[in-house]
């Protein structure tokens, strides 16, 4: 199938950046939106023109690295699909589409259709672990945990970080990613003793990378490749609440 | 003191003074339409309601502040946010295709303001009269007790007769616009507070979306049902107009 692409081109953090047109000429629709990318960069790196920048790593959609939109939608928009598992079969003919990064303050373009996403790596530090005491393992399933807990632990814990959820908010919001870390690790027990003290430091580490606000739009988790729900910006904001009354001090 | 003042000045603090100034709007609406329903019960209960109220003196400012208040930190947290917003994402796409969210959800910084200037509007026309020019004050009696005239104020209001019938008819089509654009505004506002708050929980997240447009859809219906039965000739004064 051929295809045409219009691709955010931008030489570095502080380019202007602008739209630049490629013909995708001869794409089998077994490949992988990336590996279409790759072979358009080969086309380009022949003619002696710089390669599209994208970001990627395990391309099995669970390492989080790639992510871009197309036409508008995070990831291309298929269901539970992050860009590197979105397959050309997926598309026509004769399709025009639109490739551009993610837009938010807090993510940075570095490059075409690569930005950085440390802001997220910052949340993370702030508060997304479990302090443990080191020494000799502890029997396993000695702690006993619900299985509720555990199914909603686990679906909070399948974020990858990719961003798509920061990038399809209408406010850039990263409270989808940073209620995901937060309900992972408040479900569990071993979760609790810095449960309070994580939500005051991760939301306010978010707020200082300057993400927007929740309006409840519902963007986030539709876009989500992982199907993170709605659900953890509630537990959020009903942990964060809390936190004024039983956490205040360690804050 | 300084807790409190970083919590509600960090983005979900200020989503929560958002949702909970909003929750006793949403309180201050219902009240309100349900009080001005009883125009269908006639002028002697709608102005004997009207004397209740501007009876309280004292008390009925103390509610006035009140809901100004309410008011303010409802509009102010709302700017504070939407320039988050903006600050958040400064360079927009070319393209976006929405999923999940709503017409509603995307046009509440619209909606907003044109629900305020009616507000203003509002109480210039049927409170303080100077939208109003046949609008008649609250007299006391020869007996002491407190006389209103909220019937006849709003059926010369919205009744298509008489004096200035453009003048009227806009009123009308003003007053069902701006409550079709309230209704929006409630109809994400209500869903929203509730995610906002923590209160949702996933088994009845289906039922707080129907619940908040269904009872949107009544505020909505029995506003604006004021006006028109006024303009249609349904509601009238006993001396005829
Ligand atoms: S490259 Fe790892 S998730 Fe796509």
């Amino acid at each position: 199938m051929n295809l045409t692409l219009h691709v955010w081109r931008q030489n570095g953090p502080s380019d202007k950046g602008r739209f630049e047109t490629y013909q995708a000429n001869g794409i089998s629709e077994h490949m992988s939106f990336l590996e279409m990318l790759d072979f358009v960069n080969e086309k380009l790196e022949s003619e002696g023109k710089a390669p599209i920048v994208f970001e990627h790593d395990c391309r099995e959609g669970i390492c989080g690295s790639c992510g871009f939109m197309i036409d508008g939608k995070a990831h291309g928009g298929q269901h539970r699909t992050t860009v590197c598992q979105l397959h050309m079969r997926s598309f026509k003919d004769g399709d025009v589409l639109t490739l551009e990064p993610w837009r938010a303050a807090a993510f940075p373009v570095l490059r075409d259709l690569m930005v950085d996403r440390s802001a997220f790596d910052r949340i993370v530090q702030a508060g997304g672990y479990v302090s443990v005491r080191s020494g000799s393992p502890q029997d396993a399933n000695a702690i006993l945990v619900g299985k509720e807990e555990v199914d909603r632990a686990f679906d909070a814990a399948a974020c990858i970080g990719c961003g798509a959820c920061v990038a399809s908010c209408p406010n850039a919001s990263a409270m989808l990613f940073t209620g995901a870390k937060i309900s992972h690790l408040g479900l569990l027990p071993q979760g609790q003793p810095e449960r309070y003290r994580r939500v005051q430091a991760m939301t306010q580490t978010m707020d200082e990378a300057g993400f927007g606000y929740c309006s409840n739009h519902g963007e986030c988790s539709a876009f989500c490749p992982k199907d993170i729900s709605l659900d953890v910006i509630a537990m959020t904001n009903r942990d964060l609440m809390a936190a004024q009354v039983k956490g205040r001090s360690e804050g | 003191m300084r807790w409190f003042l970083k919590f509600a000045g960090s983005t979900i603090g200020l989503k929560i003074v958002m949702a909970v100034s909003g929750l006793l709007l949403f309180g201050f609406v219902i009240g309100h339409m349900l009080g001005n329903l009883q125009v269908y019960l006639g002028a002697e209960t709608l102005n004997a309601y009207g004397a209740t109220l501007q009876g309280m003196g004292p008390l009925l400012w103390v509610v006035r502040l009140g809901l100004l208040a309410i008011v303010l930190a409802h509009i102010g947290s709302s700017v504070a946010l939407v320039r988050l917003s903006h600050a958040a994402r400064p360079q927009s796409y070319k393209k976006v295709q929405p999923r999940a969210s709503t017409y509603a959800s995307r046009t509440m910084r619209v909606s907003g303001p044109i629900v305020l200037a009616f507000i203003i509007f509002h109480i210039l026309h049927l409170t303080q009269g100077a939208a109003h020019p046949e609008l008649q004050h609250c007299v006391t009696g020869a007996d002491g007790a407190l006389q209103c005239f909220v019937h006849e104020n709003v059926v010369s209001a919205f009744s298509l007769t008489g004096a200035n019938v453009a003048y009227k008819a806009f009123s009308v089509v003003f007053y069902v616009v701006a409550m079709v654009l309230l209704g929006l505004h409630l109809g994400h506002g209500a869903y929203s507070m509730v995610r906002t708050l923590g209160l949702s929980n996933p088994r009845y997240d289906r039922i707080a979306r129907a619940l908040a447009t269904a009872v949107t859809l009544v505020i909505v219906i029995g506003n604006c049902s004021i006006p028109i039965a006024v303009a249609v000739g349904l509601v009238r004064t006993a001396g005829g107009h």
